[in-house]
């Protein structure tokens, strides 16, 4: 039988998403039998591979990069799950969205200059740094997704739940306590 | 005091006739969600999360401010009630910034226990991201606004049950707001006798207690509910 | 104050008029352009030629043609002068001794005015709204005399009911049933108001009944109050009518100081006062629960019915609440009869409607036409269609609240179930023509916008949902917006409709509702593909994997 070919993917965020699917413990050997990882901030692949059949996705839509990326996964994948609230809500990072539409130099004075100790510079480096979007986004405003796990992050029992129901080929619903925000 | 016969999903019950279609479901064991209506105070049927479908009547009704009548044959869960409470409470989160990551009310908020239970997760509506202020003057508490829902149940507490009338509202549509006093700062409110019952109202984090966090915020109801028992039935136990 | 005394003042009035009466608009519309200096320089002239005898200026109503004023005319047998300066006086009085004026003018045999049947309006642009003597002179509370004088407040209520007379606020409840119930409701203490709080863009039909005959207003409370045992009347208009409001407040002192108003009214034991409410411009006052509550000086935000006013209104009183137009017909209707009044109009729909006619079309202005009539009759015969040789595209009616009517359905006849069919509202009359350049997304996101502006904010459909549905619709016309965002705009309006707490938030999504109805391609041209979807449709797990 051929392994499913899963992708995550860490957009922008914490990478405490990540870091709750990695407390999925001894489920990842299971894991590592009915799956390949593809894909992912833990995994040397610098080009999203074609044909993924399930792509988890942290962090908020931010920056350019990010906008791309996820246009090129949502061409490539055929399930897209939007991973913990910054994925689904845009959560943290958008907080610098109320700040108006000078948000991004706001927030780069106050980071980079205004905070910085020493050689006081916002970075700039065109084709390496990638520009700030003016609005973050939520992943779901950007492209179509298909599934949310929501948590800040996510525990890994709800990662669990989730990926056992989309591996055993039914549609995962989540209800209750298992959705859980912050 | 006359008695009603009616049916809440096709439960038949009896109950007094001055009892809401909320009240009548609640002694049923019916539990329809509500985000504005809290027992001691005043119903305003705001929220729209309590409607309900009643046979013969052509508008949904608020179960929280309708009278029970003999034969109403009520329904409190179908799909398309479901449906509209879940778009209400997308509405609400993306009418603020309800960030649950970083709320003081996280994991003790009545918006995000609706919102489970709902089924809410995610909101389809694109997010507002307004900019509001908090309001930290007030020596003992604070008013994040990001975080308000207008559900003006700090506002009916502070009139109807501290009688100090300092919370109000101001603006109109999204520009709404709750006001300390003539819209001043809370800290300087002759009127507020820091009670601080608009704090134990309040379903989310927007009002919350100096210096709280995260995991100290709870809510301590049973104030409002000892004041309204002494008051209108005399009882004077907690 | 008797029958007596009252024909006297009548005749009095009519002895003291002159041969030549020239009437002058001083309704809102015609004064911002100077019609008072109009009227000033007219008596100058009529001073200098020596005709202080024969002829008098009189500042009358709304003369009905408002795209053309200041409007002037002469009784009897004179052309309708427009577009008026004061430098054309003299040229005026001149050609009252014969001769001719070389001044524009308006035909009055134009469809404009002989299509009209004034009920409301039959005496705006004829009598002096500032002096209750002018309304005396035409039978002005007569009708109240004889009610209080010879009929019972049940005889009353049944004329009203008889006549078939419907809300004119839009809903188009029938009156006298809504007089019967306050009537009957137990309470010693009932109120009644008048809502003049007329806030759709483009209306503007109270305002000039309120401008140009407020005693009848006066006098149609009364009766009302006399029918359902209300001793204490309000008018609720808005600030930015002060004249309106200058003439009702002038209005009110005149009929108190004849004991119109007051104790003891023509010597019967009927009390009634009425006193004004002026509005700060919210129109969710409109709504009679928030109107209600602005009245009792709370914040004007509405609350669930029922109870509804009839049982418990202002201060927990039986309450009658009713629109400017409707108050202005029961005078009418008392003196003429209900016979007269269920003869004019359709079976379902009795009487006339007032239109205030706007938007893309030549003649702008107010108009009073029976029910029934067609649309077509409206817009192309009285209004002259669309200005510039475009063609008339559609035709909104009833405000943020109502629907557009696109001109294939123009021959409707203008009554109100005919329009709910077509998913607009008879509403207030407020009428704005729109030719063929008008984009009807554009049209739905500028109603969308005033209702999101002027949601009260007390229910999240309403607040939110119209915030959301004016985000969807400036999406749309950004043309960034996929066919799903045209999907959850239209469940918004099917929610904002159902969950909304008043009638602001149940019909803000009418405007949308009705042009996506008629209109639809127009939404759809705007639309982009769903580019970031490779999927027509959203797989399941068991297709992916």
């Amino acid at each position: 039988m051929e392994r499913i070919k899963i992708a995550t993917v860490w957009l922008g965020g914490c990478s405490g998403c990540h870091m709750s699917f990695l407390d999925l413990d001894e489920f990842l050997i299971e894991l590592a039998d009915l799956v390949d990882i593809v894909y992912s901030p833990v995994v040397d692949c610098k080009e999203y591979p074609e044909g993924v059949a399930v792509c988890l996705i942290e962090g908020a839509v931010c920056n350019e990069d990010n906008l791309e990326l996820l246009h090129k996964i949502r061409a490539r994948t055929q399930v897209l799950i939007s991973f913990g609230d910054c994925a689904i809500t845009a959560n943290v990072p958008a907080m610098r969205n109320p700040l108006g539409p000078d948000n991004v130099a706001d927030v780069l004075q106050c980071a980079y200059i205004d905070h910085a100790q020493d050689n006081p510079r916002v970075p700039v480096s065109a084709g390496i740094v990638p520009t700030l979007l003016t609005r973050v986004m939520p992943v779901h405003e950007a492209v179509v997704v298909e599934y949310y796990l929501p948590g800040c992050p996510p525990s890994a029992a709800h990662i669990k739940s989730l990926l056992t129901q989309l591996l055993s080929g039914s549609s995962p619903h989540l209800e209750g306590q298992q959705i859980k925000f912050g | 005091m006359a008695v009603k016969t009616l049916t809440i999903d096709g439960k038949t019950i009896s109950a007094e006739e001055s009892t809401t279609i909320l009240q009548a479901a609640e002694e049923a064991g019916v539990t329809i969600p509500t985000r504005c209506h809290l027992e001691g105070i005043y119903d305003v049927g705001a929220c729209r999360l309590c409607l309900v479908e009643i046979v013969g009547y052509t508008k949904l009704m608020s179960a929280c401010t309708t009278r029970v009548r003999d034969g109403m044959e009520v329904t409190t869960n179908s799909e398309r009630l479901r449906n509209y409470r879940r778009m209400t409470l997308e509405l609400l989160f993306a009418e603020r910034n309800h960030i649950c990551a970083v709320c003081v009310a996280n994991g003790h908020c009545e918006l995000q226990a609706l919102a489970y239970q709902q089924g809410m997760d995610h909101v389809r509506y694109d997010y507002c991201y307004p900019k509001w202020e908090v309001d930290a003057s007030h020596r003992l508490f604070g008013m994040d606004h990001n975080r308000c829902i207008l559900c003006t149940r700090c506002v009916r507490a502070c009139w109807h049950i501290e009688g100090a009338g300092t919370k109000n509202v101001s603006g109109r549509g999204n520009q709404s707001r709750i006001i300390t006093d003539l819209n001043d700062a809370w800290g300087v409110s002759k009127t507020c006798t820091s009670c601080g019952k608009c704090v134990m109202a309040c379903p989310t984090g927007a009002l919350f207690h100096q210096g709280s966090t995260a995991a100290e915020m709870q809510r301590d109801r049973t104030k409002l509910e000892f004041i309204v028992n002494a008051r209108e039935k005399k009882q004077w136990s907690v | 104050m008797t029958l007596l005394e009252l024909q006297q003042i009548k005749e009095s009035e009519l002895a003291a008029r002159k041969k030549i009466v020239l009437r002058c608009c001083m309704a809102a519309g015609c004064m911002s352009l100077d019609s008072k200096g109009v009227k000033e320089r007219l008596e100058k002239a009529v001073d200098e030629a020596g005709l202080q005898d024969e002829v008098e200026v009189v500042g009358v109503g709304c003369m009905k043609l408002c795209c053309v004023g200041p409007l002037v005319q002469a009784d009897p047998d004179s052309p309708l002068y427009t577009n008026v300066t004061a430098d054309n006086a003299p040229a005026i009085i001149a050609a009252l001794k014969g001769g001719k004026a070389k001044l524009e003018q308006a035909d009055p045999q134009a469809p404009f005015f002989t299509q009209q049947k004034s009920i409301v309006l039959a005496n705006s642009g004829r009598i002096d709204p500032e002096r209750i003597e002018s309304y005396i002179a035409v039978d002005g509370y007569a009708a109240l005399l004889h009610a209080l004088t010879e009929h019972t407040p049940k005889d009353v209520i049944e004329v009203i009911v008889n006549s078939g007379l419907r809300g004119r606020g839009g809903a188009g409840f029938p009156t006298g049933l809504k007089w019967s119930t306050v009537a009957k409701s137990p309470g010693a203490k009932k109120y009644i108001i008048c809502n003049a709080d007329e806030g759709d863009p483009g209306a503007f039909m109270d305002r000039s009944v309120l401008e140009s005959d407020p005693h009848c207003i006066l006098e149609g409370m009364a009766i009302a109050a006399y029918a359902v045992g209300a001793d204490q009347g309000f008018i609720y208009a808005r600030a930015e009518y002060p004249l309106a409001i200058s003439r009702l407040q002038n209005a009110i002192k005149q009929a108190k100081r004849l004991g119109i108003l007051g104790s003891g009214i023509f010597d019967s034991p009927f009390n009634f006062n009425i006193d004004l409410r002026i509005g700060a411009g919210a129109f969710v006052c409109g709504e009679e629960t928030a109107l209600m509550a602005s009245v009792e000086g709370k914040r004007g935000t509405p609350h669930p019915r029922p109870p509804f006013p009839a049982e418990k209104g202002l201060w927990d009183c039986p309450t009658l609440i009713n629109n400017v137009e409707t108050i202005a017909n029961i005078a009418p209707i008392y003196r003429n009869g209900a016979e007269w009044f269920a003869g004019i109009g359709t079976e379902k729909s009795k009487g006339t409607k007032v239109f205030a006619l706007a938007g893309n079309i030549k003649n702008t202005g107010l108009i009073e036409v029976p029910m029934g009539t067609p649309l077509r009759m409206i817009v192309e015969e009285m209004g002259g269609g669309a200005p510039g040789g475009k063609k008339i595209k559609a035709v909104q009616t009833g405000g943020p609240s109502g629907g557009c009517i696109p001109a294939q359905h123009l021959d409707t006849p203008v009554d109100y179930e005919s329009l709910t069919i077509l998913g607009s509202i008879m509403g207030s009359g407020g009428m704005i023509v729109m030719d063929d350049s008008t984009q009807m997304v554009d049209v739905a996101r500028f109603f969308m916008e005033f209702c999101m502006d002027e949601s009260c904010g007390k229910c999240i459909p309403c607040r939110a949902g119209t915030v959301q549905m004016h985000h969807l619709l400036e999406k749309i016309l950004a043309r960034k917006a996929t066919p799903r965002d045209l999907a959850k705009l239209e469940e918004l309006c099917d929610m904002v409709k159902n969950t909304s707490l008043c009638g602001l938030g149940q019909t803000a999504p009418n405007p949308v509702v009705s042009t996506l109805r008629f209109f639809r391609n127009e939404y759809e041209e705007l639309l982009i593909p769903e580019t970031n979807c490779p999927h027509p449709a959203t797989p399941t797990a068991a297709t992916a994997i």
